[in-house]
């Protein structure tokens, strides 16, 4: 059975040991895509076990494999991915079963919810429809029973007013209630596995907090077996029994989730459970000069509407916030999806049109013309959460970085901007013999390198930084946060951190704001959020980012 | 329903004014006029005729004259075709155009959406080539080369079927001016139609049905519905320009359809006939578009609460 | 696309990176279907372009002796029609004739006349297509009869000849020609007026985007071959015109593509980042959304020209099209279309080399679209 795993013969048997009668056993499983540049190995023979009733977590950055393992074993691979090997469900073969034949199993005894609670749901159809037909097909219920059986199953999962509900169309509902339903339908057929791939990685912290404490509840009542998929190992330390953590296709450790935490074994284990951003900000001392200050910041959204774009509504993304920001400072903004922080960033930036005063260096910068911004702007940077589009496709790398030298330095010569760039790429860890390549050819994690070296280049004395870390895996997120540590105590620069990832912000910050629906809720130093803060939201965020508790880890 | 219907309407009589007042002008300042004979007209006939007509007037008198005329139904006289007002040349030619259209439309869609539905669910396999390669032919192929080869293989080496005319509505004579109509829009419904399709089953929600283990009949309706959304958009003008007739087709088959009315008007300086079928194509285009907004707002109810 | 036909893995380690229009020439070479459709789009151009200058007849040139003649490999005239047609010739001018003879490329031919024939009749043997040079050689029966001998003229009609007696390979060499040019310059045309109205629209964004929109919205709905009709009857029938009126319509769909993208780079993080930098509007518009729109306008405008090629030939086959004696595939079509009982050839050689064409630019345009957009098909 054992063919050509990576991982030594005997420490597989040390891994397999403790289960003596897994309900779904995967043996040896590899999956391979066709892509157009050749076969890509995603899944490298590995091996899982899932008992009856417990709840296992796959953990791994993106990339590992983690999901395609889950998705052979629905047979829901992509059309040019092939699997081989033994995916066994009660000593069953279910790997290279038609589709027909699979049906048997798929919605009814082994279930699946997915990471886009958005899209999952087909926009077409009301709710009723999709939850009442695996329910026919599978239980053989009549329309009517089956409606009945749904309604049930929507009270199950705290949707309110489920008789009423059942009526709505997906876009009539939030992403959390998308994925009550999502959850609702996959347990109508009272399933012995329930896979969970990512279930609440798209949703907001406060929502993602409720949907796992429904499906720890669920698990209580129908005693199935959970799968989680993920790379949060919040989640997996929270919630899992078992841990299973996949690197490149590979099972490089398992075993019991406490043990796993507190003895890693492997190295790559060691280094993801260290990836979580840890240790404090070393205070700015108090004498340390005001390098930017904005009162009243007011942002309004004109949405344009009718023939002629008469018909005017306005939305309110920012309402009258105040902040300063010293030498050497960090203040991080918080807060859930739509609740201006991006919109506020922008707006000190002058980048949108916002009402209220900013004030750089004691002189005021908004409301002032273009042409008088222009020279200040080297000072005030900005980088972006997405690394993918923050890069133009067409330009080298050299070409990016240097690109605010061409408005700030126009006089330097060419030989000298490359010179530049090249000390750039130094400043941010990259080989600058890279600097003539493309961004299409970088890794997601270089590639945020060189948008932080866009902004080095020039010298800022404040960087925005809009959700910097929050597209990485938590490795790379680790590196680029070190990254940010060394270039702010090198050149004393002030930060603006926006981010909902309360983990990196708790490490990176001196003072925090938290925000809500344009508002600011709260503000303090980090000390005093997070372990005394004064308003129910904030609190409500610290739980759901289960920072401050690392046991009660299981379902059961 | 009913309210948003009407103000669909509504919303179609600026576009209408707008397509009358600039076909109306560029009719009127292309030079050369409806009595431009091979023999010049006497100076005082040319007078005589224009009085009646009342081409003599200023310009924007006789424009809003056709406006008020229009408003009331009335498409005015024909100036080639002497005794007929456009009104009753279009009420004679349109139930041929009408007829053949609809038979088109109905071949194209079906004909259409199969062939892109069956090329979808096998994507890549024989029959999709198979069915991409006849739609590209269908696509690149115009109707003027395809009517002639029609005729050339089934009315004249095979003799199955007559070379034209309408033959008092009789199917045979039907068949190949049907077909030559059908086959360019056929391709592109199918072309379009095999895209959403696969793009439809890639999407999540149908990775959800699959998970939830339900059978491929189930998987097709909730992929088609989506799918069908992008095919409704390309009706609507689709099926005015099928319906409004193809002077091509009318022509190669010999069929006394409305198809020609256009050109001919054109040439001859005709500027009632020319303006006449430029309202009624408009008119079936809005026709045409408020039942595609009509069926889209059926199909997907995102759209009825905007 | 087959996997066997894929490039070893991409060398990384080279300092000097692929730029992304590399990385869609080589996806675009591994594209069979677009590859061949480039070698027949070339050979055809080359076809129309230099094929009138090498072939024996001018596109105008009418052969009153070959009318509507089918296509052949074996060159006119056959050999026993040649008597038949010095008697056709002679008849004219009328004369008798005997002893006719052929020998290699050369006749011989005695006129006989009851009177005494004028030496320069013999350009009325000149004046058919069969024979050319004719001189006398002898003088019999004190003029009244002539020997004369000549040169057979032998004519080769790979593909036969139209109803008026030209040669339908160079014409269809010469429609090719105008067909090809239609195609590409009201192109053009659509190009500039479209992407410059587009970008615009797209650039400027508010107030100014939706009023550009909806005019050309209300240009949509506006039957747009009655436009073209309307401006080829009103500029009359000149080449150069049809192609600005073909051209002047066909913008929309282009200044509707540009805006699109315009704005959707406008919202992409890089333009933010350069807003950031400072970057001067002018130099976001040359550095980052130009060079970003060219992938999306070629291949638009790769699926244009078959689109204008069609309208072209559409508008000659309604009889709208290039006067004659110029012709253009269209007109062809439309000929051969006109005598398919008797002369099916006349639209089945026009119709392959324009349906090769368009087909070919189809096949170019979704290979460079895939090639740029590489999301597995």
């Amino acid at each position: 059975m054992v063919a050509q795993s990576l991982v030594p013969a005997e420490r597989r048997e040390a891994m397999n040991e403790d289960l003596k009668d897994p309900i779904l056993a995967i043996r040896n499983l590899k999956v391979a895509f066709a892509t157009y540049d050749g076969v890509v190995e995603a899944v490298k023979g590995i091996d899982i076990d899932i008992g009856a009733g417990e709840t296992v977590a796959i953990v791994g950055e993106s990339g590992s494999g983690k999901s395609q393992t889950m998705m052979a074993t629905m047979g829901l691979l992509a059309a040019n991915g092939q699997a081989q090997g033994s995916i066994r469900y009660r000593g069953e073969e279910l790997l290279g079963l038609p589709p027909k034949a699979l049906n048997r199993y798929r919605g009814k005894t082994i279930a699946m919810i997915f990471q886009e609670p958005m899209t999952s749901l087909d926009p077409l159809f009301k709710i009723e429809r999709q939850l009442i037909e695996p329910l026919m097909a599978h239980s053989g219920l009549s329309r009517s029973a089956a409606r009945a059986r749904a309604i049930e199953l929507l009270t199950k999962v705290e949707i309110p007013n489920p008789a009423e509900r059942i009526d709505s169309y997906p876009h009539e509902m939030s992403g959390g209630q998308r994925q009550r339903v999502m959850i609702a339908m996959a347990l109508a057929n009272k399933p012995d596995v329930l896979i969970a791939d990512e279930p609440t990685t798209a949703l907001d912290v406060t929502v993602q907090a409720h949907i796992l404490e429904l499906l720890r509840g669920l698990q209580h009542e129908f005693g199935m077996a959970i799968v989680f998929i993920t790379h949060d190992l919040g989640i997996v330390r929270r919630f899992a029994d078992r841990t299973y953590v996949m690197r490149q296709g590979v099972v490089v450790e398992q075993g019991d989730t406490g043990e796993l935490f507190t003895k890693p074994r492997d190295a790559y284990t060691k280094m993801l459970i260290e990836a979580e951003p840890a240790g404090r900000k070393a205070p700015v001392p108090p004498d340390s000069a005001i390098v930017l200050s904005a009162q009243g910041m007011r942002v309004t959204f004109r949405q344009r509407r009718g023939l002629f774009g008469t018909d005017v509504r306005t939305v309110e993304a920012v309402k009258g916030i105040d902040l300063t920001v010293r030498r050497g400072e960090t203040i991080g903004i918080v807060g859930e999806s739509g609740s201006g922080k991006s919109t506020l960033g922008r707006a000190i930036l002058g980048l949108v049109p916002a009402d209220g005063a900013v004030r750089y260096d004691g002189a005021l910068i908004h409301p002032t013309d273009r042409h008088a911004m222009r020279p200040l702007r080297r000072h005030l940077q900005l980088v972006f959460q997405d690394p993918y589009g923050s890069l133009s496709p067409r330009l080298t790398a050299g070409e990016i970085v240097t690109e605010g030298l061409l408005v700030h330095e126009p006089g330097i010569s060419r030989a000298e901007r490359d010179r530049r760039a090249a000390g750039a790429f130094e400043e941010v860890w990259l080989d600058p013999a890279t600097r003539h390549r493309f961004p299409h050819e970088f890794s997601g994690g270089q590639r945020q390198r060189i948008a932080i070296a866009r902004t080095m280049i020039l010298k800022p004395t404040l960087v925005v930084l809009d959700e910097p870390t929050s597209a990485l895996d938590r490795s790379v997120q680790k590196s680029i946060v070190e990254l940010l540590r060394h270039l702010q105590t090198k050149y004393g620069l002030a930060y603006l951190f926006i981010s909902h990832d309360l983990a990196v912000v708790r490490a990176l910050s001196d003072e925090i704001l938290v925000m809500k629906q344009g508002a600011v809720v709260e503000r303090g130093t980090v000390d005093t959020i997070f372990t005394n803060a004064r308003e129910s939201y904030t609190r409500e965020l610290i739980a759901a980012a289960f920072l401050d508790n690392p046991d009660g880890r299981s379902f059961t | 329903m009913l309210i948003y219907t009407l103000r669909r309407l509504a919303s179609a009589v600026p576009t209408l004014f707008i397509i009358v007042t600039v076909a109306f002008f560029l009719v009127r300042f292309a030079p050369g006029g409806p009595f431009d004979m091979e023999q010049p007209v006497a100076p005082q006939v040319l007078e005589n005729l224009k009085r009646a007509y009342s081409l003599d007037q200023p310009l924007f008198y006789q424009y809003l004259d056709y406006l008020g005329k229009l408003v009331r139904g009335d498409l005015g006289p024909s100036y080639s075709a002497l005794d007929f007002t456009v009104g009753e040349m279009l009420m004679r030619g349109l139930p041929y155009s009408i007829s053949l259209g609809f038979g088109a439309l109905i071949l194209a869609v079906f004909g259409g959406v199969t062939a892109g539905v069956v090329a979808a669910l096998h994507q890549n396999s024989a029959s999709d080539y198979s069915v991409m390669t006849v739609a590209t032919v269908g696509v690149t192929v115009p109707n003027f080369v395809v009517g002639p080869l029609l005729q050339l293989v089934f009315g004249l080496m095979l003799g199955l079927l007559p070379l034209g005319g309408w033959g008092g509505g009789d199917l045979s004579h039907r068949i190949l001016p049907t077909i030559a109509l059908a086959l360019p829009q056929m391709a592109v419904i199918a072309r379009l139609t095999r895209g959403a399709m696969i793009e439809a089953l890639r999407a999540d929600h149908i990775r959800t049905l699959r998970a939830n283990g339900l059978s491929n009949s189930i998987i097709i309706t909730h992929a088609l519905r989506g799918a069908l959304l992008p095919v409704i958009s390309y009706l609507g003008p689709a099926a005015a320009a099928l319906v409004t007739g193809s002077v091509v087709i009318e022509k190669i088959f010999a069929i006394p359809g409305v198809g020609a009315y256009f050109v001919d008007g054109a040439l001859n300086r005709d500027y009632t006939l020319v303006m006449g079928t430029v309202v009624m194509l408009a008119g079936f285009v809005v026709v045409f578009n408020l039942i595609v907004d009509l069926l889209y707002a059926a199909l997907d109810p995102r759209v009825r609460y905007e | 696309m087959s996997d066997t036909a894929l490039a070893p893995p991409g060398d990384t380690s080279a300092s000097a990176g692929r730029s992304l229009a590399t990385l869609a020439i080589l996806r675009l070479r591994r594209n069979r279907a677009a590859v061949v459709s480039f070698i027949v789009l070339i050979a055809i151009t080359l076809f129309c372009v230099v094929g009138p200058w090498l072939s024996h007849h001018a596109y105008d040139q009418v052969y009153r002796s070959y009318v509507g003649l089918p296509p052949s490999l074996s060159p006119y005239p056959a050999q026993n029609t040649l008597e038949d047609a010095m008697r056709g010739a002679l008849d004219r001018a009328r004369i008798g004739m005997r002893d006719f003879t052929i020998s290699g490329s050369t006749f011989r031919v005695t006129l006989t006349s009851p009177n005494p024939i004028d030496p320069r009749n013999t350009r009325y043997i000149d004046r058919v297509d069969q024979f050319r040079d004719a001189k006398v050689v002898a003088t019999e029966d004190g003029g009244k009869s002539l020997v004369v001998e000549g040169t057979v003229q032998r004519q080769l009609f790979l593909m036969g000849t139209d109803l008026a007696g030209r040669d339908l390979m160079t014409r269809i060499m010469v429609g090719g020609r105008v067909s090809l040019l239609v195609g590409l310059l009201a192109t053009f045309v659509s190009l500039v007026i479209g992407v410059s109205y587009g970008a615009a629209a797209g650039f400027f964004g508010g107030r100014i985007d939706m009023v550009m929109m909806r005019v050309v919205d209300v240009l949509y709905s506006l039957p747009f071959v009655f436009f073209v009709i309307l401006l080829v009857v009103y500029f009359g029938r000149d080449f150069v015109l049809i192609f600005v009126a073909i051209g002047a319509v066909e913008w929309l769909d282009m200044a509707r593509i540009t805006r699109g993208q315009t704005l959707a780079l406008k919202r992409r993080e890089f333009v933010e980042a350069a807003h950031a930098l400072g970057v001067s509007e002018l130099s976001i518009l040359r550095r980052h959304i130009i060079p970003n729109l060219l992938g999306p306008v070629v291949v638009f405008m790769t699926l244009m020209v078959p689109k204008i090629i069609l309208l072209e030939s559409f508008l000659s086959f309604l009889g709208l099209g290039v006067q004659a004696p110029l012709t253009s595939w269209g007109v062809l079509i439309a000929e051969g279309a006109n005598n398919i009982q008797n002369a099916p050839y006349l639209i089945i050689f026009p119709a392959i080399f324009f349906v090769s064409t368009l087909f070919a630019l189809n096949f170019i345009g979704d290979g460079l679209r895939d090639a740029l957009d590489p999301r597995d098909r």
